[in-house]
């Protein structure tokens, strides 16, 4: 089966959805259908590779360092196919909410293409593809975070778009300083080449790569972006940047310290990174009063998280790596999916205005507790497996400081988590709002859709603890296929 | 001396981008995005070396110009020139809606600065009572 599959059928989707004009019952089955074939792709692709085996295309039947490459290894397929489940699951709760108006002519073309934009980076095997890939994203992801044209959407639009050009325009130029080093864009080919380059020039492009990259994962101190942009955009929207975009980053992050500078000289630097991203993230959602944006501050700490796995530079701390990522995406998806929840009921998502929803809607503190105490890493939730093999690998090496920040950062996780619990779901229930005569029957309910969506993934992440271990098996093979560049570089460019 | 040239010229647009970007109107963070653009797709071309007759397979003699570059500066330039139209168009739209060109402070960062400013101004007003008091 071609790995083009992911990108193309929600391209094309794209583009029959905007013919499809106003029929609005076909497109959002249009929608569905193409993206639980996406869905169907990625696991088959997931299946195919889970050997250890890598599938490789040639876009235009050049041979390997000349046409543009598609490469699926096992990261890749685990990330495809997480993102698309992810992909699917907000698609139906977008559908099902009301705040956001999926009726718009733009939402499901943008969307879909989105989807297809997130796809693309993760297979491509080609530096410049992958620029490409990141743009198809941003663009798609510019104009879903401005989409009501609010002023506060407005205003944060424009400093997501400004970072998000300049750092496009930084990724620009280290194309061109990496394509002058060594002649070529094709991973593969760079992997080879790069090794035979000045270490001072190699070093210095890795660390240009690692800012360009770092914007986009929002690591310290790149991250100032994020809480600001993120919680004005539409529930949906904000629950699927912040379950992917940041994501697409770490995973280009990763992908590019393992196989192209395929040296440890940065694991110093990639820790120190990494403890500050978790203590100033956290430290930022503690001081915050609204949902989303505690939600979004927590996006930056746990970026930390992954990082930390990454600069250990070990099998296991990889591995670590791969599995909180894809309890990451689910988790931080669900809790802003949640988020949007409150706001669809209430109106509002700032905590001094909420209060007492544990009477209200007990179901929905439900959905609520779980993935909090996840996200902190209480057990048995798959929180706490993602922190324990993190926590271990970081002991076997060595790395106290960061494993010391690592569990501080975890207990203020908590923190902030329970701020919200008392802050929405304790204390005594709001008055509602009076209504305006002869619409009480309009009161906002909880849209089915909505809910069962975000159940759904509740229970996805609770099926991580019980498949924890083939799981985190599949994130060992994983990572034990990225420290190996050789058979990469081989499967692309043969032996 | 071509190459020198172009690569001054590179600096320049990388400087004046960048000094651009640092000022608080949103006409001149576009321009310095622009120019920042313009300066990375220059840098792209620069990458592939010196310039020779066109890449075409059985036409003329002597080396080829490295066809590449050009055609990653060529995605790069429709890329960003999609972005800054939108960029633009978001402007236009601030404009529209708060008569300002400036970039607004962030709501909430105000919010919990006029925060701790009041809790601050309070801390001293208690140190003064105290004093009176004694």
């Amino acid at each position: 089966m071609t790995p083009l599959l992911p990108v193309i059928v929600p391209f094309g989707a794209a583009a029959v959805s905007l013919a499809l004009g106003r029929h609005h019952a076909l497109r959002r089955a249009l929608g569905v259908f193409a993206l639980v074939t996406n869905v169907v792709t990625s696991v088959l692709l997931l299946r195919q590779v889970q050997d250890g085996s890598v599938i490789t295309v040639v876009v235009g039947d050049w041979p390997a360092p000349i046409g543009i490459s598609i490469v699926v290894d096992l990261f890749s397929a685990i990330m495809l196919s997480v993102a698309a489940l992810m992909v699917l699951a907000v698609f139906l709760y977008a559908i099902g909410s009301s705040r956001t108006d999926d009726t718009t002519l733009f939402f499901h073309p943008v969307y879909l293409l989105l989807a297809s934009g997130v796809s693309a980076s993760f297979v491509t095997g080609d530096l410049f593809n992958l620029f490409v890939a990141f743009e198809m994203t941003l663009v798609c992801s510019y104009v879903l975070i401005t989409l009501g044209g609010s002023r506060p959407q407005v205003r944060h639009g424009t400093t997501y778009v400004v970072i998000s050009l300049l750092a496009s325009t930084l990724f620009v130029t280290a194309i061109g300083l990496i394509y002058a080093a060594t002649g070529t864009v094709n991973m593969a080919d760079l992997a080879v080449k790069l090794q035979a380059i000045d270490p001072a020039l190699r070093d210095a492009l890795s660390v240009l790569f690692l800012v360009v990259f770092g914007i986009k994962a929002a690591i310290f101190p790149l991250f100032f972006w994020l809480p600001d942009s993120y919680p004005t955009a539409a529930a949906p929207v904000t629950a699927i940047f912040a379950g992917l975009l940041t994501k697409v980053g770490v995973y280009a992050i990763v992908r590019s310290q393992t196989l192209l500078f395929s040296q440890d000289t940065h694991s110093t630097l990639l820790l120190v990174v990494a403890g500050l991203t978790m203590t100033v993230g956290v430290l930022g959602a503690i001081a915050q009063d609204d949902v989303k944006r505690i939600l979004s501050f927590h996006i930056v700490s746990q970026i930390g998280y992954m990082i930390f796995g990454l600069g250990l530079f070990s099998v296991a701390g990889l591995a670590a790596t791969v599995f909180y990522i894809v309890h990451h995406i689910v988790i931080k998806t669900t809790l802003f999916m949640v988020g949007g929840l409150i706001e669809e009921r209430t109106g509002t998502a700032a905590l001094r205005r909420l209060g007492g929803m544990l009477h209200t809607s007990p179901f929905l503190a439900a959905l609520f507790l779980i993935p909090a105490l996840s996200l902190a890493g209480v057990p048995p939730l798959s929180g706490f497996v993602a922190k324990l093999t993190l926590i271990q690998s970081g002991l076997a090496v060595g790395a106290y400081v960061t494993v010391t920040v690592a569990l501080v950062v975890s207990i203020l996780t908590l923190f902030s988590m329970t701020k919200i619990w008392a802050g929405v779901f304790w204390g005594a229930p709001e008055a509602p709002p009076p209504m305006p005569e002869g619409l009480e029957s309009t009161r906002p309910r909880f849209p089915p859709l909505m809910v069962g969506s975000t159940a759904a993934l509740v229970g996805a992440s609770l099926l991580f603890v019980v498949v924890a271990a083939p799981l985190y098996e599949m994130g060992q093979r994983a990572a034990e296929f990225l420290f190996e560049p050789a058979r990469y570089v081989e499967a692309v460019l043969g032996p | 001396m071509i190459v020198l040239a172009l690569a001054l010229t590179v600096a320049v647009l990388y400087g004046a981008g960048t000094y651009l970007l640092f000022q608080r109107n949103l006409s001149r963070i576009v321009i310095g995005l622009a120019l920042l653009t313009h300066g990375a797709n220059l840098l792209l071309l620069l990458a592939g070396g010196r310039a020779g007759r066109p890449p075409i397979v059985g036409e003329g003699v002597g080396p080829a110009a490295d066809p590449i570059p050009q055609a990653l500066a060529l995605t790069a330039i429709v890329i960003t020139f999609g972005s800054t139209a939108f960029l633009l168009a978001l402007a236009y739209r601030s404009w529209l809606l708060t008569r300002s060109d400036e970039v607004e402070d962030d709501v909430e960062d105000v919010r919990i600065a006029t925060m701790t400013a009041l809790r601050e101004r309070e801390a001293e007003e208690e140190i003064v009572v105290d004093e009176e008091a004694s």
